[in-house]
């Protein structure tokens, strides 16, 4: 739904809707002070606001864990529900048929999507919902004090686990593996990044997953481990430098220099605007997305950046034959009339 | 050849049976057989004689016995029972076992070519030509075993007095009008008929003869009734999973939805079906569809329930409707999939972990099961809960004779959702605030916004931890019991909006019989049979829990219920003395749970042992 830009005169400091940063607001955060997911959602209020988005527009979701309790930090104008451990996806999707026209935002962690809810998370995926997909990414579990996640990596150290004997799941080459159309990583101490992907993440016309590396200042935050912010800092490889221009603001785009980027077209006319870096890499390829993950597992490196877009997927909408918003149809327009009981008893034998 | 054994009645004209006798048909499933038998029992139908059908099949999909049953009665029992009249042994490999069920003066029909004894001199045994007349017929190769089942079609037809025009009937009905399918399926029938008529004497008693009981009936099975039940009712979303005996309520929806819920001016869909990725994910769809305020539901069996549970737990605590259509099947565990139950109901009433107690629905035939489609809905909306239905495998997937369906009678009943308008008023009408539990009515209900709602005081943030009646976080023991209570409070005025119990009386009864779901069908003529010992009863049928005041009422004015019940440990009887402790002494437990639905008999006896005790 394109939202009302207002015309009349604007408070100081709002946006094209008429609302202050201050409105895209949360609860205060009730995390650990320095958690990334804090960093997050202060990049989701400001993505929000910088898209003109209006709350009311806006649903939000999340399972179980840390991570999971982050939607109240963010939108209190917006619709909320905080599902099951590893079981948003389904809550989401089904709550989204009630009114297409609604944005969806979901918060998740790497023990709710990786371990019990990987098989919702690639089901979601695979069906391509229009949605958000925020995997607040640090290797562990916060709430239950630090136990393995999925995504810890081998070898890794904690206090009252001892050694991780196995090999971490990868949650964008999971997502590639389940045909997503909008795969990125980012880290949380990359907050102009992480907020352009948001922005470009709500703009996507499917899923799209954001595999944030989000440290655990508490349990896992080892200088030399992959989820902590001394790792990110050293060993980030961004894909590109990311800027996001909403429909609207197409014009601007004539203000950078052609030579050095690359720009995907979002289904509402948007703009993904990547300036290249050192490679010469095309978000738009499956096959190269597969292989800047491989390669970033073989060195080591964190690469961030949006790694896998296809904008021309038909989204989930688009498989059902319906064009209004579900949930105001009225009870007469649900309950067949009474002529249609002789058509229903002759269909019976 | 085994010849035809001579007949043990020798006048069989004063012997006669008519319309009240069972037919087994023994076959292998995956064979085909099913058109055959559903179309004998269409034609008895047709020929307007109460008839009723039951499958009792394996849980595989080629080779394994099967029987099905088609039991015709004059008076209209239509439970099932257990004495088998007439066998159609079409398995070679039950053969031995099939012939040992006939009751004495039995007849069984059975392949020539099959080279077994005939051990018993006291049926009648007819020998078909099975091969002879499959080969003669001029179906393509490919299609000959089929067919083969439709040889037995017509020898019983003719052996017993099936109409052949109606068994035409039948058949254009199951092939859709599909002429060349009616016709070569019918024209093997009718050369059945004719080798029958003559060559074979008939020497057994029973016949089929034209009545007039099913006139204004229809059939369906529960599944269906289920389906076009919860059309009627508005529903909006599906989710589901597949599972026996299950999967074709859904399938059913399916059909029904894309015939009468497109609107007939756009084209486009007011509903939306999703195949989950299991039961987990079914639950977790439409959940997050009531919450949005679609008319929402699933429909699973036992097992899926088990895996439903956790989500269920969160929509009764965050008091969001949603439908769950429960067709039972044997359990605990994988159990007997293919296999009748009431065994569901202790374990949906209390599902979740923590305090919770869930409504349930239980219709006992197909118009409830349609009734019940539609008004679980505004039970749910009304009571922002979730809903049980409770069906079960002899309901859901058996057809049954039915009167036709009628049009709900009342109106939707959407319950306390406000929109943009509505929730303007009342916060006009309430100094300003709404909050999403607090109950401003009294009645443990309180008012719900839902996603899609623009007004800027309308969101709010539904979460599964403790919450205060605004729904913020809270760890506060007064929020905690406070809305623990509320929930108790509203499943008390879940009983004024629940379906009423169905009640019987006569004079002079000796004792009550309480009952529920399929079990009536038995219950019904066990009465009957127990009427005729000079035994009268009352009969309480229980149509939901909680129960209403119906039941406390007829509890109170009997000494002694029996409690008849299709499970092993009497969970209907342990839901009562969990609700009337003060009568707990009344209820005598009648359950048994073998996979089969329980018989008149078999009940009568039951309690007249409990009687002689």
């Amino acid at each position: 739904m394109a939202e009302q830009i207002l015309t009349t005169p604007r408070p100081a400091g709002a946006n094209l809707v008429g609302l202050t940063r201050n409105e895209y607001k949360g609860l205060a955060s009730t995390l650990c002070q320095g958690c990334g997911h804090n960093s997050i959602a202060n990049q989701i209020v400001a993505a929000c606001y910088e898209l003109n988005l209006v709350p009311e527009n806006v649903v939000k979701f999340s399972g179980i864990g840390c991570s999971s309790k982050s939607p109240t930090y963010f939108l209190s104008r917006s619709f909320g529900f905080n599902g099951l451990h590893g079981r948003m996806p389904s809550l989401a999707l089904g709550a989204m048929f009630g009114d297409t026209t609604l944005k969806a935002i979901g918060v998740s962690g790497d023990g709710d999507t990786a371990s019990i809810g990987m098989g919702q998370f690639k089901h979601m995926v695979r069906r391509n919902l229009p949605f958000v997909y925020i995997v607040e990414n640090n290797g562990v579990y916060g709430l239950t004090k630090g136990q393995f996640s999925a995504t810890a990596e081998k070898g890794l150290m904690l206090k009252k686990q001892g050694v991780n004997p196995f090999l971490p799941v990868d949650i964008c080459l999971e997502a590639l593996a389940s045909n997503a159309t909008f795969v990125a990583r980012s880290f949380a101490g990359d907050p102009k990044q992480v907020k352009e992907l948001i922005k470009a993440a709500f703009s996507h016309h499917g899923i799209a997953v954001l595999d944030i590396i989000s440290p655990c200042v508490t349990f896992h935050n080892h200088d030399d481990s992959i989820h902590s912010y001394a790792f990110g800092k050293e060993h980030e490889m961004p894909l590109q430098d990311i800027s996001f221009i909403p429909a609207r603001d197409e014009i601007t785009i004539e203000d950078y220099d052609p030579g050095s980027q690359r720009e995907v077209e979002m289904h509402d006319g948007s703009v993904v605007v990547l300036k290249k870096l050192d490679k010469d890499y095309d978000p738009t390829k499956r096959s190269e997305a597969y292989r800047v993950l491989e390669e970033a597992q073989t060195n080591n490196w964190l690469v961030t950046g949006l790694i896998y877009i296809n904008p021309e997927a038909p989204s989930l909408y688009e498989t059902y034959n319906i064009d209004e918003q579900l949930n105001r149809v009225p009870a007469e327009r649900l309950r067949p009339a009474p002529e249609s009981m002789a058509q229903l008893n002759d269909l019976l034998f | 050849m085994t010849l035809p054994q001579p007949a043990p009645i020798m006048d069989i004209e004063k012997q006669r049976v008519v319309n009240d006798f069972c037919i087994t048909f023994s076959t292998v499933n995956g064979s085909g057989s099913a058109t055959s038998n559903t179309t004998i029992m269409r034609a008895l139908f047709r020929m307007g004689i109460p008839v009723s059908g039951k499958n009792i099949f394996p849980s595989n999909i080629q080779g394994l016995p099967t029987w099905y049953t088609i039991r015709v009665n004059k008076d209209g029992y239509l439970g099932r029972v257990d004495e088998r009249h007439i066998v159609v042994a079409m398995n070679v490999n039950t053969f031995a076992r099939d012939l040992e069920s006939l009751v004495p003066g039995g007849v069984f029909f059975y392949p020539d070519d099959v080279k077994l004894p005939i051990t018993r001199q006291d049926i009648t045994a007819y020998p078909m030509p099975v091969k002879k007349l499959t080969r003669e017929s001029d179906v393509a190769q490919n299609l000959k075993d089929y067919i083969a089942n439709m040889v037995y079609v017509g020898v019983l037809a003719q052996m017993i007095g099936i109409d052949l025009q109606k068994i035409y009937q039948a058949l254009d009905y199951h092939f859709k009008g599909k002429a060349k399918a009616i016709d070569s399926n019918f024209s093997v029938i009718k050369a059945a008929a004719d080798w029958a008529a003559s060559n074979l004497v008939k020497t057994d008693p029973y016949y089929v003869e034209p009545m007039n009981a099913t006139e204004g009936f229809v059939m369906t099975d529960g599944n269906a009734a289920a389906a076009l039940g919860a059309v009627y009712g508005g529903v909006q979303f599906l989710a589901w999973y597949p599972i026996t005996p299950a999967s074709s309520l859904a399938e059913s929806l399916n059909e029904f939805l894309p015939m009468f819920r497109k609107d007939p001016v756009t084209g486009k869909d007011t509903y939306v079906v999703v195949q989950a990725e299991d039961e987990l994910a079914a639950i977790g769809m439409s959940v997050g569809a009531g919450w949005s305020g679609l008319r929402s539901m699933t429909s699973t069996s036992g097992p899926g329930i088990s895996l439903m549970s956790e989500y269920l737990g969160l929509a009764y605590f965050t008091e969001v409707p949603v439908v769950v259509w429960d067709v039972q099947r044997v359990g605990p565990s994988t159990g007997l999939p293919t296999r009748t139950s009431q065994g569901d109901l202790t374990q949906v009433y209390f599902h979740s972990h923590g305090d919770a107690q869930f409504v349930i629905l239980i219709p006992s035939s197909m118009k409830e099961c349609f009734e019940f489609g539609w008004k679980a809905f505004d039970i749910a909306e009304r009571l922002q809960t979730p809903v049980m239905v409770l069906s079960d495998l002899d309901l859901g997937m058996n057809q049954w004779m039915s009167e036709k369906f009628d049009y709900p009678d009342q109106p939707m009943d959407r319950g306390k959702i406000l929109w943009e308008d509505d929730l303007e008023a009342f916060l006009q009408n309430h100094n300003g605030v709404w909050g999403r539990y607090q109950d401003v009515d009294g009645d443990g209900i309180a008012y719900r916004t839902v996603a899609g709602n623009r007004h800027p005081r309308a969101a709010y943030f539904t979460r599964g931890t403790g919450h205060d009646e605004f729904s913020r976080y809270s760890e506060e023991a007064p929020n905690w019991e406070k809305g623990l209570d509320r929930l108790a409070q509203k499943f008390q005025t879940a009983r004024q909006y629940v379906p009423k119990p169905v009640v019987s009386c006569v004079d002079c009864a000796k004792f009550g019989i309480i009952s529920m779901g399929s079990t009536d069908l038995a219950v019904k003529e066990a009465r009957n049979l127990l009427e005729k010992e000079n035994i009268p009863t009352d009969y309480l049928r229980v149509c939901a829990v909680p129960f209403t005041d119906e039941v406390k009422e007829f509890v109170a004015n009997h000494e002694k219920v029996y409690v008849v019940e299709t499970n092993r440990d009497g969970q209907l009887r342990q839901l009562l003395t969990l609700e009337y402790p003060e009568f707990a002494t009344r209820f005598i437990k009648i359950s048994h749970l073998d996979g089969l639905s329980l018989t008149a008999k078999w009940i009568k006896q039951a309690i007249l042992a409990e009687e002689e005790k």
